[in-house]
């Protein structure tokens, strides 16, 4: 497209005669025509002003003054005067060859979508999704009845099949140990692996892709951008947060996606601390689900502190209030085919990235049991384990916690299957190993992604608060003589 | 004489730009030494001629700023209500401005929306009327977008963002001047509808975006 050669002030000014001059002086080995690169070097696009540097150094200075000339004429960045042009040459080409037939009467997704934005509806409706979709779907279906059958008959067949087979090839106790084991690789990590993690990932992508399809996340955004706002996040948090209930440590990875270095650190830290992944959700809710009064006061605590943490976070970080736009596709029906391959394609991509740090874990497992590294370790953490009124025997699963979360949710869910945990004692438990450190995983990301300073310090920093809102969650229950 | 008064607000403008928006004590007034209009200002207390250079007295600024004020109103007015064409502006404007006296000047701020800056982004200094914005008398025609009414449409007017991040989001959204825009709802965000396209945005771009009622 042509600008006019027209211009209020000095002729040589005007838009076209600048890029006519950029465009001269560029030649034409760039991936984008001459004209391209000079819009953008025009709007100051970073990343083509850096190419150019590169490519062309002798004429970046040339241009840049060229630019700055410009730019002094113009109230508004120059992307604005050239967004206004090419609007203009937009309309007129649409006027001359489009016809507008009548607006056609709201159909049904308009309506459901008027309902999902609707604050009074929209609450409500976002309640029964996670219900029906996490809660009932996921947690119940997924991670109780399917598992449930998986690890039967892993435990009753596979199992002791395995052990047998290696203890009779292999006359070492400890590599026997090491591997069928109580945390050896074959009868923990893989059995973990495979019964327990995959069939509740694959059940948790599964609904996410469907709510993904039907184009409900931006109106989740939409409805959660005030509440947000007030956390120091904006509504678009919104994505790696739902995903954070399927693995936390992806969603670390998707914060990537927010658009300031204090959004980012925000998500990462409630991520860490208030956002039970699903493998950790799975067995939580398996834990209380016969206590249906421990679990609304559970879900209710972790979104409590949730908002508390994040809104007290908001107010000492300094920087900007986030801003917020998203676009509102049309709702659709979401195409069985795509969600089967988006969410093949999901569980393959985090089997494999999980896969091995499982198995890494049960061999840690191992060799801090043979150097009773990690007698010492849970010797460490009896002492607050039973201060927030736990059995000491919680202390290994609170421990083993780090090496996966929801290692430490089994390993609760075993102690629970045995009877020796009361519905108050199951209630603290899940509140602190919910809001307890990060599994190694997501530990290692939060490093990677934060520094490891930073990394770090939300560690150590979930580590507290989490024994701290337990122990208050305990003293509170005993002293109003609560018993779940 | 009614020339002259103008002659003389004209002045004070020009000292305005080159002395507190310039940053500049004193300018330059060769060209301007054996106007009448100097020596009336310098009667009124307004401009002093220190080592051959003009500047303004505090009470000229004051008024400096009266002028300023009502040149960049005017000047929004023509834009926005009446849409004249960029080049007739300024001379409309000009001429305009000298009409635009007290409850006059209060009343159009108002009827604007009270605008932060003029067409060409330059700042309009507050007048009393736009700190007490909320009592408002007069049904505005220019408003920002989140004060208009759900279901109604807005053409925008322009665009008050001094954040360069904000204004490109706006331009992804196809929210430029001219463009019409449907609003759907208000809360918990700002839903909006541009051509074919529903956006969600939140209440400070929403405050942002200055349109007229359709």
């Amino acid at each position: 497209m042509q600008f006019e050669k027209n211009h209020d002030g000095p002729i040589e000014h005007s838009l076209e005669i600048a890029l006519e001059k950029i465009e001269g002086l560029l030649y034409d080995k760039y991936p984008l025509s001459r004209r391209a690169v000079g819009l953008l070097l025009l709007q100051e696009d970073h990343e083509i002003h850096e190419m150019v540097k590169e490519s062309q150094p002798t004429i970046i200075d040339h241009i840049e003054k060229i630019i700055s000339g410009v730019k002094a004429h113009y109230a508004y960045p120059i992307e604005y005067e050239i967004a206004l042009r090419r609007r203009d040459e937009v309309e007129r080409i649409i006027n001359r060859v489009v016809k507008v037939a009548k607006e056609e009467a709201q159909g049904i997704a308009e309506k459901v979508s008027a309902l999902m934005m609707n604050p009074i509806a929209g609450f409500p409706l976002l309640f029964l999704i996670l219900y029906f979709g996490l809660y009932k779907f996921v947690g119940v279906f997924g991670a109780g009845t399917v598992v449930g059958y998986i690890e039967e008959t892993y435990d009753s067949h596979l199992n002791p099949l395995l052990v047998k087979i290696f203890s009779s090839f292999i006359p070492w106790r400890i590599v026997q140990d090491l591997l069928v084991g109580e945390y050896g690789i074959l009868t923990l990590g893989l059995r973990y692996a495979v019964a327990l993690i995959l069939p509740i990932v694959t059940f948790f992508f599964l609904v996410f892709s469907v709510i993904e399809d039907t184009g409900y996340l931006p109106r989740l955004a939409m409805l959660i951008d005030r509440t947000f706002k007030k956390i120091g996040l904006s509504g678009r948090a919104v994505i790696p947060m739902v995903l954070g209930f399927g693995c936390a440590t992806m969603a670390t990875l998707v914060t990537r996606t927010l658009p300031t270095k204090r959004e980012r650190l925000i998500a990462t830290m409630l991520l860490a601390l208030a956002v039970p992944c699903s493998a950790q959700l799975g067995v939580i809710l398996a834990l209380l689900g016969g206590h249906p009064k421990a679990m609304v006061l559970w879900a209710g605590i972790i979104m409590m502190v949730f908002l508390f943490i994040g809104f007290l976070t908001a107010k000492v970080l300094p920087g900007e209030r986030p801003s917020f736009y998203i676009e509102i596709p049309p709702l659709r029906m979401p195409h069985l085919g795509n969600i089967f391959t988006k969410t093949y394609v999901r569980v393959k991509w985090y089997f494999m990235e999980i896969l091995p740090l499982f198995l890494l874990a049960s061999v840690l497992i191992w060799l801090g049991k043979l150097t009773r590294l990690f007698d010492f370790l849970i010797f460490l953490f009896t002492k607050p384990v039973t201060m927030i009124g736990l059995p000491k025997e919680a202390a290994k699963a609170f421990l083993f916690g780090f090496f996966r979360r929801d290692y430490g949710a089994a390993g609760l869910y075993d102690l629970h299957k045995n009877g020796l945990l009361t519905g108050d004692q199951l209630l603290v438990a899940c509140v602190a190993l919910t809001l307890f450190l990060p599994c190694i995983a997501q530990f290692l990301m939060n490093l990677r992604q934060r520094g490891w300073k930073t990394g770090v310090g939300i560690s150590l920093f979930t580590l507290f608060i989490s024994f701290a809102i337990a122990f208050m969650v305990n003293l509170a229950l005993n002293k109003l003589g609560i018993s779940l | 004489m009614m020339e002259r008064k103008d002659r003389v607000e004209e002045i004070l403008e020009s000292l305005w730009i080159i002395t507190v928006e310039g940053q500049k004590d004193k300018s330059d007034f060769a060209l301007l030494r054996d106007d009448e209009a100097i020596k009336d200002l310098i009667k009124m207390g307004y401009v002093f001629i220190k080592e051959n250079q003009l500047g303004l007295t505090e009470a000229g600024k004051i008024e400096a700023q009266k002028c300023i004020r009502r040149h960049r109103l005017a000047e929004r007015l023509m834009t926005d209500v009446f849409v004249e064409k960029s080049k007739l502006i300024h001379e409309t404007s000009c001429k305009f401005e000298h009409l635009l006296h007290k409850d006059l000047e209060k009343s159009i701020c108002t009827l604007l929306g009270h605008p932060k800056t003029c067409p060409h982004g330059k700042p309009i200094p507050p007048g009393s009327c736009c700190r007490g914005a909320s009592k408002e008398y007069l049904k505005k025609i220019i408003m920002p977008l989140a004060e208009l009414e759900i279901k109604k449409k807005g053409k925008v007017a322009y665009l008050q963002t001094g954040n360069r991040d904000v204004l490109q989001k706006m331009i992804a959204m196809g929210v430029l001047p001219k463009t019409e825009i449907l609003l759907l709802q208000k809360f918990p965000s700002y839903v909006i509808q541009v051509g074919k396209s529903q956006f969600a945005i939140d209440k400070e771009m929403a405050s942002q975006i200055y349109v007229r009622q359709v």
